[in-house]
């Protein structure tokens, strides 16, 4: 994984509660094999038509949205199914972070483990980027801080081991692997 | 010790024992537990970027045996003979089950393959086999992995990266989750199903209401239950937003276990059982949160909306709520009105399926209520039990019959309408009653409208062809 310190970009808002994975990524682009192409899927249905035209009044498909990096979500944002395909079509897209009030944790889990910065902020601080759709956010990793263009800045909460593995670009399975020995003698009394 | 809270120093809860028996590394400021799994169930939709990370580290999966892999999200429901020799509808769909093939053989993980007797939904064959059992840990790359905590396991759903590091070292890196105790008294009234209680659970909690936790499920009503009930409840704790849902195991557990094929027998039988009759919380343990409710008080529920929290009383009326812009979206989709009843409202597909509501009960329920009737004309109805042992015993006791003479159609096991991905769909704008577990936009279909319910509801909704308490004609 590349490492993971610092990201600046604007945002996308989505301000629905409760936006879940089978939005993200509908089930029928599940069949594939692979983890790359999901971008072009990613909230399908609301992004095209019947007729798979783009539909202007969706967020993703207005010239704004272009090159934003950071998704601003309402609470409970990627509930529902424990697929991975959702944080492999927002990172194919170009997401690098999502921010709401609340995420759900299967999906954290899954976006940590992808690049994907799952970020949770008080309800005050949503509010206002809720309502202010297109502002450029600084995310700082080390620091576990996001700061407004105003100039307000307001840490988040990240777990030291996975701001550790984000900033070194360390992948999980190599940190299990090297507790082989430990493994093998939990088998072996178990 | 602290009597006023009454809890008790070194109580512990049935989830604390399940964790704390299964910790290969203790969780530390700088880093999460390592978490072992006894039991680690794969399917074609969550395994194949999985095992391709094995294939390009030169690893093997650790533990074989204490993997299993089924099919289900893709396969088809159609009998192979009506499909014209092609055993999956969609060609994608044909790669991914030939994939797990290959990556099953390449690995030595045990399949159930297509034409295997004991095939399934995940969920189901895993405590039918006898597989599941009280204390274990177990995994799968799905959400609804948590129907396995019913028997007493710590069972939840992870993601494909994880589904590799369980293959390469039959551990995960785990922080330890909350606990939550809904405690459920009084008795669930006659037509008054597992499927209500835990959307009417869902209802009060809300879709986020267990996030960040593992739920117990505790007192009078859910002792009541019978094992395949408590699948049901614990199946959808992940619609509350919980990790894992658990149900201390008892005498109901263990005569469902007793004899099943991969449970433990004779000596290895009698000593499980003495490990598993420790798992209970203790008295006086201590939960982060806990739920009261009371059994009595639920009624046949029904969704409304697009997502599983948006549930009222099969009588009453969808709630209203003025400058809500999600909620008035949500029901723009679903072609429906705030203060309006849902009772009475056109319905055109019923599907009875899924690993929520597939089993031999469910599908008894269900037959009771249709024997000797017949759907409502221009209703599609198709019935698909959730693995084919469940197919074959009802098979047995003349439930297809009583299906398809009503006009239903008699399908192979597998996921089929609850996700849609292997060609059973619902038609854009219709409205589907189903007994699965998700009635997200686009679910079981782009433009679908799914109503979610009990068994009994879904049959009595077939009968009138619109939305019907079933205890209407439960007492005809
Ligand atoms: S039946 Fe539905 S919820 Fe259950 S495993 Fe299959 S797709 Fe998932």
């Amino acid at each position: 994984m590349e490492p993971f310190k610092h990201l600046i970009s604007r945002t996308v808002v989505m301000p629905a509660a409760n936006i879940d994975t089978d939005q993200i990524i509908p089930a029928r682009f599940l069949t594939t094999t692979t983890r790359e192409g999901l971008g072009a899927r990613l909230f399908a249905d609301w992004r095209y038509d019947a007729e798979g035209r783009p539909r202007p009044d969706f967020v993703l498909n207005r010239p704004e949205a272009d090159g934003c990096r950071i998704l601003v979500a309402g609470r409970n944002f990627g509930c529902g199914s424990s697929r991975e395909h959702a944080p492999w079509a927002l990172t194919d897209y170009g997401f690098r972070a999502v921010i709401s009030t609340e995420i759900a944790d299967i999906f954290r889990n899954n976006s940590l483990k992808n690049g994907l910065l799952p970020v949770v902020v008080e309800p005050a601080v949503s509010d206002w980027l809720l309502a202010h759709p297109g502002s450029e956010l600084s995310l700082d990793v080390a620091t576990r801080t996001l700061t407004l263009p105003t100039g307000v800045a307001v840490e988040f909460p990240l777990e030291a081991f996975a701001q550790h593995c984000l900033l070194e670009g360390v992948d999980e399975l190599g940190y299990l692997l090297a507790r082989s020995a430990d493994i093998a003698a939990y088998e072996a009394q178990a | 010790m602290s009597a006023s809270s009454g809890t008790r120093a070194g109580a512990r809860t049935l989830f604390e024992k399940v964790w704390d028996s299964h910790i290969v590394s203790p969780q530390s400021a700088s880093a999460p537990a390592v978490l072992y799994v006894d039991l680690h169930l794969i399917h074609e939709v969550t395994s194949p970027q999985a095992f391709q990370v094995l294939r390009e580290r030169g690893l093997p999966v650790r533990r074989p045996d204490r993997t299993l892999a089924t099919m289900d999200h893709s396969t088809p429901t159609r009998a192979a003979a009506t499909l014209g020799g092609t055993p999956v509808a969609i060609d994608s769909a044909a790669r991914q089950v030939a994939t797990l093939e290959k990556n099953c053989a390449e690995f030595g993980v045990e399949l159930l393959s297509m034409s295997h007797a004991q095939r399934g939904i995940v969920h189901v064959i895993g405590p039918e086999l006898g597989l599941s059992q009280p204390g274990q840990t177990i995994v799968c790359g799905d959400s609804h992995t948590s129907t396995h905590g019913a028997v007493g396991a710590l069972a939840f759903g992870i993601g494909t990266t994880e589904v590799g590091h369980v293959f390469a070292t039959q551990c995960l890196l785990q922080r330890r989750p909350r606990s939550l105790s809904i405690e459920v008294k009084g008795r669930l009234r006659p037509g008054v199903t597992a499927k209500d209680l835990i959307l009417a659970i869902i209802g009060r909690i809300g879709v986020d209401g267990g996030t960040g936790h593992v739920i117990e499920y505790r007192g009078e009503a859910i002792r009541a239950l019978g094992m395949e009930e408590r699948m049901t409840v614990c199946n959808m704790s992940i619609e509350a937003g919980a990790r894992a849902g658990m149900i201390a195991p008892d005498e109901v557990t263990y005569e469902y276990l007793a004899g099943r094929a991969r449970a433990p027998h004779g000596v290895d039988w009698q000593r499980a059982l003495e490990r598993w009759r420790q798992l209970p919380s203790d008295p006086g343990a201590r939960f982060d949160r806990e739920v009261h409710l009371d059994a009595a008080q639920i009624e046949p529920m029904i969704t409304y909306g697009t997502n599983p929290g948006m549930v009222i009383p099969i009588s009453a009326q969808i709630p209203e709520r003025p400058g809500d812009p999600a909620f008035q979206r949500a029901l723009d989709y679903m072609g429906l009105s705030p203060g309006q009843p849902l009772k009475d409202q056109k319905v055109n597909v019923v599907f009875l399926g899924s690993c929520t509501n597939a089993r031999l009960s469910d599908l008894r329920g269900a037959a009771a209520l249709l024997r000797g009737r017949r759907i409502a004309r221009g209703l599609t109805m198709l019935v698909v039990p959730g693995s084919q042992e469940v197919k074959r015993q009802a098979e047995t006791e003349g439930l297809d019959r009583i299906f398809t003479e009503a006009g239903a159609e008699w399908r192979e096991s597998g996921c089929s309408m609850c996700i849609g991905m292997n060609g059973d769909l619902v038609p854009r704008g219709e409205y589907s009653v189903s007994t699965s577990n998700r009635n997200f936009e686009g679910r079981q279909g782009a433009g679908a409208r799914t109503l979610l319910a009990s068994p009994l509801t879904a049959a009595a909704c077939a009968v009138t062809g619109r939305v019907t308490d079933p205890r209407e004609l439960l007492n005809t």
